[in-house]
């Protein structure tokens, strides 16, 4: 590994953003809408106040699964990983320079959605709001991973996309945005304590509960933390220098 | 200094559940331009692959400039083309030749001297997307020119371009080996073979000659290549009956 060729890396996806203003656009203003949808569809600032926390964690993170998931199926089938496989570049050079540019774009992405929400939306957040971007932009992190993981799975861009249902729909309905995890039977409890997303929602309820920093969202933090490294490495274990 | 460029002993790979490349032993000469023909889906490409490294091979040695395929040493040391274009198509033809010019280690100025040396200077903040066919191939052999490769591996490169294009890569070619630098590139067309310093032959997975050309014409008793070619296989069929 070598941080001029991560670098290297992360601005090369971040020109290829550049080039894609369509993407771009879709990646900021359909989580911004959504949330505008929420607030007019619930009409209920204290209704919203708990809600739109939770789905501040859940946007970033499928946003940042499909993203991922078809952009590096592009590399595979491309030709250009098997190009880069082939050259000094490190196996986390390129995780590394998909998680930093995804990042980047991830901190823009909360941070209009958040902004909107506060302002206009009249959001009300207890926690502070700074620990709002921190946990959103990790499971944005944590979507990325996931994608980069999920896209090892997948043969065509057909494929990938249809692992966004299947790998984030069940975190989403078992997280307890649906229904308090501890009112689920208990091995819905048990399956939704192994799912990071279930986490990621945990900490931005305790976020919209007070402004403590709670042992809850502590451990919620190192949970997913601990979820986005191993996810990574999991992705790394697919890109092979060799194939068949 | 090791006097092969590319050399492989007993080479045996298996795609798709059958064995592709039977028992490949031969060696490159440095400094030489060699010519891998043979007709479509004989098996050059996964010989070019084990060349470079990425391809998984079942039995046999394949070693590069007197190290092992593929070894992390070798990766500064190579330049590879692939057959279909490996580019980012979302990229201008400079950001795609700088960032793979940074993962090099490359000067940046590496990019320009490239694009001139494929021609593309006037396409040079287009974006991939938009090239021609031809273009697309040379942004694409332009990323394999960048650094200071020992060995330059080049799948098709010259398919579909204008003949004066093709006489300047060639020429390109020609002056890459007068400095050291060994080339093998694969066709599957004849009348790029006696361009090259040395040929290998290949049919179903097997090499048929490893030879110059002026020596293969000799022993075929033939001027035409292809001829040259057609009178080795019946040879060969004769032998096995």
């Amino acid at each position: 590994m070598k941080l001029s060729i991560t670098l290297a890396t992360s601005r090369r996806i971040l020109a290829q953003l550049r080039h894609d203003h369509r993407t771009v656009g879709l990646l900021i203003g359909v989580p911004t809408l959504l949330m505008i949808l929420l607030r007019y569809v619930i009409d209920n600032p204290d209704a919203f106040d708990r809600w739109a926390p939770m789905l501040l964690g859940v946007f970033p993170f499928i946003v940042m699964f499909i993203v991922t998931s078809v952009g590096t199926l592009r590399e595979r089938t491309g030709g250009t990983l098997e190009r880069l496989m082939t050259t000094p570049l490190g196996k986390l050079d390129l995780l590394l320079g998909y998680a930093l540019a995804f990042g980047l774009l991830a901190l823009v992405q909360v941070g209009v959605v958040t902004a909107v929400s506060v302002t206009w939306l009249g959001l009300d957040l207890a926690g502070s709001i700074w620990s709002l971007v921190l946990v959103a932009v990790l499971d944005a992190l944590l979507g990325m991973a996931l994608g980069l993981f999920a896209s090892a799975f997948a043969r065509t861009e057909f494929q990938a996309v249809q692992f966004m249902p299947a790998f984030v729909l069940p975190q989403a309905l078992l997280c307890g945005l649906v229904v308090p995890r501890e009112q689920m039977a208990s091995w819905l409890e048990w399956i939704s304590a192994v799912l990071p997303l279930s986490y990621a929602v945990e900490a931005m309820l305790e976020l919209s509960r007070g402004d403590e920093f709670t042992s809850t969202l502590a451990r919620d933090l190192a949970v997913i933390i601990g979820c986005v490294i191993v996810s990574l490495m999991l992705g790394a274990a697919t890109l092979r220098r060799r194939t068949a | 200094m090791i006097s092969s460029a590319v050399k492989t002993v007993d080479l045996r790979v298996d795609r798709g559940g059958r064995e592709v490349l039977h028992g490949l032993t031969f060696e490159v000469p440095r400094g030489e331009i060699v010519g891998l023909l043979g007709p479509s889906g004989c098996g050059k490409t996964t010989l070019i692959r084990a060349v470079v490294g990425v391809q998984i091979v079942k039995s046999g040695d394949v070693t590069v400039l007197g190290l092992p395929a593929g070894g992390a040493d070798l990766r500064r040391l190579v330049g590879y083309a692939t057959q279909t274009p490996a580019v980012y198509s979302d990229l201008t033809v400079l950001e795609n030749l700088r960032y793979f010019g940074s993962v090099l280690g490359a000067p940046r100025d590496d990019a320009d001297r490239v694009i001139e040396e494929v021609g593309l200077a006037k396409e040079r903040d287009q974006v991939v997307a938009t090239l021609s066919g031809g273009q697309l191939s040379r942004a694409s052999l332009a990323a394999a020119l960048l650094g200071t490769p020992e060995l330059l591996v080049l799948d098709e490169p010259t398919v579909g371009l204008d003949p004066v294009l093709r006489q300047e890569l060639w020429e390109l070619f020609h002056e890459l080996a007068d400095r050291g630098v060994t080339l093998m590139i694969s066709s599957h067309v004849m009348d790029e073979a006696a361009r090259c310093g040395r040929l290998l032959l290949m049919r179903e997975g097997v090499i048929l000659a490893d030879d110059t050309p002026g020596a293969l014409r000799a022993h075929t008793g033939t001027d035409d290549l292809e001829e040259a070619f057609l009178r080795l296989i019946a040879e060969r069929e004769e032998a096995r009956a």
